[in-house]
């Protein structure tokens, strides 16, 4: 480095820790060596949250959230988004990348979350990394909910009238809370705004803040690894973990990599398949909101639809209060159970690779029963669906309940003293 | 401060007292921003009632009327529509119409003032879909061979019979709600004001 951008550098230095924090996150923050394939989706969904945010940016220039008719009978809302399609320059890309990123920010996201499921990567000492991932996904949740109103299409609207009626559910404070998030007794132009302003602001705010103490909390601990090991454990004589390398730039180089595949693959979908076959971009949703008319079938978009299966497979009051009470209390307990995931397991090993056939054979009905509870949920009700999915949300929930037992008895292969690598 | 020094217990009580009544001022700020989300008074104002002629009903038929931004559906019943509320009587949850979810003036076995007419809010009491009609009986309307007619909502497959009352063990809690109303010629019903307070 030359002597004069050394200065420049120095000068800075003597005001804000630049060259500490680059030190600290990406040069001189030490990952274990063995990162597989699975670790590409935390930087995957760090560019998703990129290309969401870009991309609403522009959305918000040309999109008005404006519920009440134009003068040929269609919602301003609805006409704005049909005007960003066909009539703004490059309106119909920004918008499609948008709509299809919310879908690929959930597949890297679910993918991401099943790798440290894999990898035990919610254990001590990463509970807090944990707690702050479980929340980034329910601020996530929220966010794609709230911005599927803006399109006021027929699903936006009876989406909305349905969740938003799931409030109502709680006693004493529900209808009235249920009246808050509308503001009006009925989804309206009220709600339009009000979700407008918190997908564009604040919960994006949320989020941001949230991936930043997830981040800021695993650069205080470190990562974790396919072999569910700490490389703290193992130092060199300068303190370096023996089975560390920098992030920057082993890992950004990978992670590149991994942005160039996960481009291919979302371009294709962007460009070829933008609606997904009605589960990114459901059908219904070109017809204008009509509040006299639900759809013969309405269905949340796919990233909901093993929670809402939940919500659905509850059917019988208890303690006297009705099913939707406590169909709306599962589906929110589906959620939140995750971040108790560092204090149900109680296995000797982190990583899957040393867990006993207890814990895999576990993990694999709760892969199924996700999927299966995903299925359902975007298909009509019938008895026979509903017998299936009340099995499978109850499997959902033995997964969670009983790992403090059968993570305990299981038996583990011993974990090796360094990471494996090949 | 150090920790030899005496702590100074008056300006602490001071610190207190500024600290409570500073943080009272910050709660009491959030009023007006909570207030801003409940319906303002536009929304409030906008339940004015609403004139529905069925006149053109021909029995069988059902129209769909808008009140308070909601559904509400007026359902001219045939006789047949009505027997087939004796048969639904032991499959549904509140027969008799026990809970408050019509006026007075609609509790009883059809759940309406004129047999004929039924007048419900055409949203299902579970989470708020409209459920969709399915008159035809039997296999017909796709509901099994022993469907009496009915209503079917899409979103989560409650069932309800032809007054409203919702089948037993459904995801919907209480029968649909019944508009106050009330009759101002033989064929014109206004919806949302029953001359009753």
């Amino acid at each position: 480095m030359t002597t004069k951008s050394q200065a420049v550098l120095n000068w800075i230095d003597e005001r804000f820790p630049l060259t500490s924090s680059i030190k600290g996150h990406l040069t001189e923050y030490y990952a274990p060596k063995n990162f597989n394939f699975w670790y590409f989706f935390g930087s995957l969904a760090l560019l998703a949250l990129v290309i969401q945010i870009l991309t609403g940016i522009f959305l918000v220039m040309h999109y008005k959230p404006d519920a009440s008719l134009n003068a040929a009978g269609v919602p301003v809302a609805f006409a704005s988004v049909e005007y960003i399609m066909r009539e703004v320059p490059g309106g119909w890309l920004i918008r499609y990348l948008h709509s299809t990123g919310a879908s690929a920010f959930f597949i890297v996201v679910y993918l991401h979350m099943f790798r440290g499921l894999l990898y035990g990567s919610y254990r001590k000492p990463r509970e807090l990394i944990w707690i702050f991932g479980t929340l980034i996904f329910l601020a996530l949740m929220a966010e794609a909910f709230m911005g599927y109103l803006l399109p006021w299409g027929q699903m936006s609207f009876w989406g909305a009238q349905v969740i938003v009626n799931l409030f109502s559910a709680i006693p004493l404070i529900g209808p009235d809370l249920s009246l808050i998030i509308r503001g009006d007794f009925v989804v309206s132009d009220a709600t339009l705004n009000r979700f407008f302003s918190f997908h564009v602001i604040a919960v994006p705010l949320v989020l941001i803040g949230l991936v930043a103490a997830h981040i800021i909390a695993l650069h205080e601990v470190g990562s974790n690894n396919p072999d569910g090991v700490e490389i703290k454990k193992k130092k060199d004589a300068n303190g370096i973990p023996l089975d560390g390398i920098p992030f920057h730039p082993y890992y950004t180089v990978k992670d590149i990599v991994g942005v160039v595949v996960f481009l291919f693959f979302f371009s294709a979908v962007v460009f070829f398949a933008p609606e997904g076959g009605g589960y990114f971009l459901e059908y219904n949703n070109f017809i204008p909101a009509d509040p006299l008319k639900t759809p013969p079938h309405i269905a949340p978009v796919w990233y909901f639809t093993p929670f809402y299966s939940i919500l659905r497979a509850v059917t019988y009051p208890l303690f006297g209060l009705d099913a939707k009470f406590w169909g709306v209390v599962a589906m929110g307990a589906s959620v939140v159970i995750i971040a108790f995931l560092p204090w149900l397991d109680r296995s000797p090993v982190k990583s899957m690779r040393y867990k006993g056939p207890i814990f895999k054979f576990a993990v694999f009905v709760f892969v199924i029963c996700f999927f299966v509870l995903g299925y359902l949920g975007v298909l009509p009700v019938s008895p026979g669906r509903t017998l299936v999915s009340q099995i499978c949300s109850v499997l959902y929930f033995a997964f969670f309940l009983l790992m403090p037992w059968y993570s305990k008895i299981d038996k583990c292969k011993a974990e090796p003293e360094r990471v494996n690598f090949k | 401060m150090s920790v030899d020094q005496k702590m100074d217990s008056g300006r602490r009580t001071l610190l207190l007292a500024t600290s409570a009544v500073g943080g009272a001022a910050a709660v009491a700020t959030a009023v007006p921003f909570v207030a801003s989300l409940t319906p303002s008074e536009r929304a409030k104002a906008a339940g004015a009632p609403v004139e529905v002629d069925v006149g053109k009903l021909a029995p069988g038929e059902m129209m769909t009327a808008e009140w308070r931004g909601k559904p509400v559906w007026v359902l001219r019943r045939t006789p047949e529509m009505l027997a087939s509320l004796e048969k639904t009587d032991d499959k549904v949850t509140d027969p008799a119409s026990e809970e408050p979810q019509q006026p007075d003036y609609a509790k009883n076995k059809h759940r309406s003032i004129n047999p004929e007419y039924l007048v419900a809010v055409g949203i299902c009491t579970h989470l708020g879909c409209s459920p969709s009609e399915k008159f035809k009986i039997g296999a017909e309307s796709g509901m099994g061979s022993d469907w009496p007619g009915g209503f079917f909502c899409p979103c989560h497959g409650s069932l309800f019979d032809l007054a409203g009352r919702v089948y037993k063990s459904m995801p919907a809690p209480t029968n649909l709600e019944i508009p106050p109303h009330q009759y101002l010629a033989d064929t014109t019903i206004l919806v949302g004001d029953d001359g009753k307070a």
